[in-house]
């Protein structure tokens, strides 16, 4: 949890408070709440949407950094401004919704509208989360090559002329295909439909994680070598590699509405954010904020690249964007 | 009486280049030549030849799939729908999520509300009391390590993180051991309850961990509730076996003379049996520790927090620097805690021992109360600082941190490069990697998927039927065929091609390394703080080094095994060859037998029951890691367990999670038998 080391500078407990009194209630409160617990545990109904403690905020964070960056910049203005404590959950996407769902994560701030089966679950049918906003941050998956090879092959730029070049993508992995090196599974990929339904001699070698992605892309860019991959803007590799895109067939209406039948490229997505319904109803100032809160892709890469290439603390990054840019947070803040 | 050696193991196991070369009989050539059980191995092996050549594929027909992936999905919407609606949930489900979810959050408060300080100072004296009080060196030196270990905490800068670990790990720990002491009195008390427990325990120890996360994610909800869920269904069999262990061993003598004190049967738990076990529970409390501590951090990937999650972001940040430094936090509180339960353990053995002489006694007791005194004054001025005072902060101060994770990324960094392409002539780990895939996993992966499965069904059978036991044959046949019913055939034998490989390898280098430790103890005393390390240091922190090393796929989620698998190889050979009889080894030496033939006739022959254990743990090690190589890139059934995990896809994630589990009862009961069978030179 990178929850937390913003709470030594300022209590993070609703009003301020001495350190004794901390402790004396501390202690009060651990017979309290063990007695309390136990006593609901024993009878009675519990409470379906329970995220810990009152006054706290649950935030899940996807493994990507730039999901990393909007949470903890959200955290430094909760807890420093607005006196809330923030709990973050490590988890991807589709898990984050269903923590939506159940209360466990009270607010999604950066989604890719990956998951349409369970968004239309929860939002249309249970009603249970909320679209809560864009994050201002477009978002947009392809197939990449390294710059570099696309200044050596202009004509990879096409997706037409993939299959000449494929001997230039095969590895022992792929065999005598091509090989299209893919991410994390949390990942929302078309490929396999799109090499089907293009008929492309490319094999789709799931690298399991984006580490090991990211890993695999520094090694071979190290050699300049050459390798295709499902990438994505904003990223924060591609200030450090330079991506070029193959351009797949133009969107079509519909073309993307059956997973199997996929034959065209990605879209543009804007980032949504979205909210437990409790949470967007009753979260008061949290809730509030969280609504207003929207940067621009500028802001967040810039965030992230403090993190990543400069090799900040994630909440170091978080206070040090807070600290020089008061005129945006400042527009997200919870009317008096 | 069986000659059998490695060697000719192995040549046995590349003479018949079929899938299983585990599990080859014992006995000599001539011998085997002799056994029905070994012709119906070699005619089951033409056949599957034939076969393979003869079909075009393999797989298991359809017409004997059953299609779970409907009803798991169902089963997934009906928890998702019903979590606000069911009684089930309301009145019980529920209950245990906002219970741990409350109770780690407030042990966290707490720890916070101590102040970093107080939290240390806390520590400190509970470990030196544990570890006998006083002002001895031993407890002294438990109490600086303490020390030492939480300093470490905060200088690394992440006193957080550690702290979030520890709070779950109290609460873990804690429910665990309550559970695994009221299973272990049930299994040592009545012999019914053992009969049922006993099976069960074996199977929570052969499953990988990843296999029951995510229906527990469904269930308990992501985060603290489902990580201490499966952190006790992972660490309480330990603390139960035992403890169950223990009743049962109680000295019978000690039990009859409480009998005819007259004491009554909870009289006589309480006051005999139960001390008489605490020896066996102690030691299982401190595995169950050191499960719990793993499987803390492994629940990372479901958001359990602390320094798991550290490790996981600062990965896809490609800091391994990070993750590296999270990782030597995780081993420092495994030292710790082992440390300190290992000296709780041996007070028990000895409580102050020189107390009973008459004249030591008031010296003890002034030694006692000087300790005392001492911590006394310690604790409350931790406790002042955390009152007042610009020390009295709730985290470590942030001045006095250090950041070693960015020079320690670059080296790690610039050594991986070095090797994975920059050796003359041997051209580095990447070509290798490159060749092994080409020439080793793609023929034998493409051989067992084109298998015929009613072939390996049989050979299988076969095998068991030459290492000696029905049993096994028929549970791993039953494994086997539930495979095939899930419609996971083709994956399944991918994976077990890997897991054949990764053991393999396991073996090979850890019997060798083994060897040279047992011979010389200079070697063990070198390499055995290397192997403490490796044992502790959670998975994740080698994955992106292995991906440096290899690129992504099958070898760096082979790499990744054999590293995790080969401290517990290398340990039990060392151990087996060392403990092999001395006056067997003496009379081999005074016939003149050379180190080699003392090596080869009387040591590995004599140790063979220790190299089955440790070919045994090398499988059930190897398939525990699996899903670990599905994060960098070894596919098949561990990758289908990550995208259930990550997409809670109940359908994919689960029905891959039981494969892996079948694939493990198999393996597990092969290795097993044979090492039981063993002794007897493998006949029936």
């Amino acid at each position: 949890m990178r929850t937390i080391r913003s709470m030594r500078r300022e209590s993070g407990y609703g009003r301020p408070a001495t350190r004794r009194t901390r402790v004396v209630r501390s202690g009060v409160a651990a017979a309290g709440v063990l007695a309390l617990t136990l006593g609901l545990s024993s009878c009675g109904k519990a409470n379906p949407y329970y995220s810990g403690a009152p006054n706290t905020v649950t935030l899940p964070v996807a493994a990507w950094a730039g999901a990393e960056a909007n949470v903890a910049v959200a955290k430094q203005v909760l807890e420093k401004k607005l006196g809330y404590r923030v709990k973050t959950l490590q988890m991807d996407e589709p898990v984050a919704f269903d923590a939506l769902n159940t209360g466990r994560a009270d607010a999604l701030l950066e989604d890719w509208r990956g998951v349409p089966k369970k968004e239309k679950k929860y939002v249309e049918e249970l009603k249970t989360v909320v679209y809560a906003g864009k994050l201002g941050v477009t978002g947009h998956i392809g197939w990449y090559v390294p710059t570099y090879f696309a200044k050596k092959h202009p004509e990879v730029k096409n997706w037409k002329n993939l299959p000449k070049l494929k001997k230039y993508f095969q590895t022992p992995e792929s065999g005598d295909k091509g090989r299209l090196l893919e991410g994390s599974p949390s990942f929302s990929t078309y490929d396999d439909a799109i090499i089907k339904n293009l008929d492309l001699p490319y094999k789709t070698v799931y690298a399991g994680s984006e580490a090991a992605q990211v890993k695999e892309m520094q090694k071979r860019a190290a050699k300049k070598e050459p390798f295709l991959t499902y990438w994505w803007t904003p990223q924060w590799l591609n200030s450090k590699i330079p991506m070029t895109e193959v351009k797949l067939p133009k969107r079509t209406k519909g073309c993307d509405a059956v997973p199997s039948k996929v034959d065209c490229a990605y879209p543009y997505t804007p980032l949504a954010k979205f909210m437990n319904r409790d949470f967007a109803e009753n979260g008061g100032k949290a809730a509030e904020f969280l609504k207003k809160f929207h940067w621009s892709t500028e802001d967040q890469t810039k965030v992230v690249k403090w993190m990543t290439i400069d090799k900040m603390d994630t909440d170091e990054a978080a206070a040090k964007w807070v600290k020089e840019n008061p005129d945006k947070w400042k527009k997200w803040m919870p009317d008096k | 009486m069986s000659t059998t050696t490695l060697p000719q193991r192995g040549k046995e196991a590349a003479g018949t280049a079929t899938q299983a070369p585990e599990a080859t009989p014992p006995g000599g050539v001539r011998g085997l030549l002799a056994r029905p059980a070994f012709m119906g191995f070699l005619v089951v092996v033409v056949a599957l030849v034939v076969g393979a050549v003869a079909a075009d594929s393999g797989t298991w027909p359809k017409a004997l799939t059953f299609d779970v992936k409907g009803p798991l999905d169902d089963v997934s919407n009906w928890l998702t729908d019903n979590r606000a609606k069911s009684p089930l949930f309301l009145y019980f489900l529920l209950h245990i999520s906002n219970w741990s979810e409350g109770g780690v959050d407030y042990v966290f408060t707490f720890l916070n509300s101590l102040g970093w300080l107080g939290v240390t100072a806390l520590a400190t004296a509970v470990s030196w009391y544990v570890a006998g009080a006083g002002l001895r060196m031993r407890s002294l030196r438990i109490a600086l390590l303490t020390l030492c270990t939480f300093a470490a905490f905060g200088v690394l800068g992440l006193w957080d993180y550690a702290m979030a670990t520890l709070a779950l790990m109290v609460l873990a720990v804690a429910v665990s051991a309550v559970i695994g002491v009221l299973l272990g009195l049930v299994a040592g008390l009545s012999d019914r309850g053992e009969r049922v427990l006993r099976p069960v325990f074996d199977t929570m120890q052969v499953m990988p961990a990843f296999a029951y996360l995510l229906p527990l994610v469904l269930i308990f909800g992501i985060g603290s509730p489902a990580a201490l869920v499966s952190t006790v269904i992972y660490a309480a069999p330990p603390m139960a076996r035992l403890t169950a262990l223990g009743l049962r061993g109680a000295d019978a003598a000690a039990l009859e003379a409480s009998r005819s004190l007259g004491a009554g049967a909870w009289q006589r738990l309480w006051t005999a049996r139960l001390p008489l076990a605490r020896r066996e529970m102690l030691l299982g409390l401190n595995q169950t520790i050191m499960m719990a501590l793993s499987m803390v951090v492994m629940a990372s990937v479901i958001g359990s927090g602390g320094l798991g999650d550290k490790i996981y972001q600062a990965l896809s940040k490609d800091n391994v620097g990070m993750a590296l430094v999270a990782g030597v936090c995780i081993v420092l509180i495994a030292i710790w805690l082992d440390r300190v339960t290992a000296a709780a353990g041996d007070q028990l053995e000895a409580p102050a021992a020189p107390a009973r002489v008459g004249g030591d006694t008031g010296a003890v007791s002034l030694e006692k109360a000087i300790g005392w005194l001492a911590w006394g004054a310690f604790v409350a001025f931790g406790a002042l600082g955390a009152l007042f005072g610009p020390i009295g902060e709730r985290s470590w101060p942030i001045d006095w941190t250090t950041t070693v994770s960015a020079p320690l990324t670059e080296g790690i960094e610039s050594f991986t490069g070095a090797i994975s392409d920059g050796v003359p002539v041997l051209g580095g780990t990447d070509v290798w990697a490159a060749h092994f895939t080409s020439w080793v996993l793609n023929p034998m992966r493409e051989a067992m998927q084109a298998a015929p499965w009613w072939g390996v069904l049989l050979l299988v059978a076969v095998i068991a039927w030459m290492v000696g036991s029905w049993r096994a044959g028929l549970t791993s046949i039953l494994s086997l065929s539930v495979i095939g019913v899930l419609g996971l055939w083709h994956k399944s034998m991918d994976t077990l091609s890997q897991v054949i490989v990764s053991v393999l390898c396991t073996l090979v280098v850890g019997v060798l390394i083994g060897i040279v430790a047992a011979r010389s103890r200079w070697v063990m005393r070198l390499i055995r703080p290397v192997l403490d390390v490796m044992q502790t240091m959670p998975q994740f922190v080698y994955l992106v080094p292995v991906v440096a090393l290899v690129g992504v796929g099958r070898p760096a989620a082979i790499l990744a095994a054999v590293v995790y698998a080969l401290p517990a190889v290398i340990r039990i050979t060392a151990q087996g060859l060392r403990s092999v009889d001395p006056a067997a080894m003496e009379a081999s030496r005074s016939l003149g037998g050379t180190a080699w033939q003392q090596l080869r006739q009387v040591q590995l022959p004599l140790a063979r029951p220790s190299l089955m254990l440790a070919c045994n743990q090398g499988v059930v090690l190897v398939l525990a890691i699996v899903v670990i190589g599905g994060l960098v890139g070894g596919g098949a059934l561990g990758y289908d367990v990550v995208y259930g995990l990550q997409k809670s896809d109940l359908g994919v994630g689960l029905s891959a999670g039981v494969a892996i589990v079948c694939l493990g009862l198999m393996l597990d009961r092969l290795t097993q038998s044979a090492g039981s069978t063993g002794k007897r030179g493998g006949t029936k």
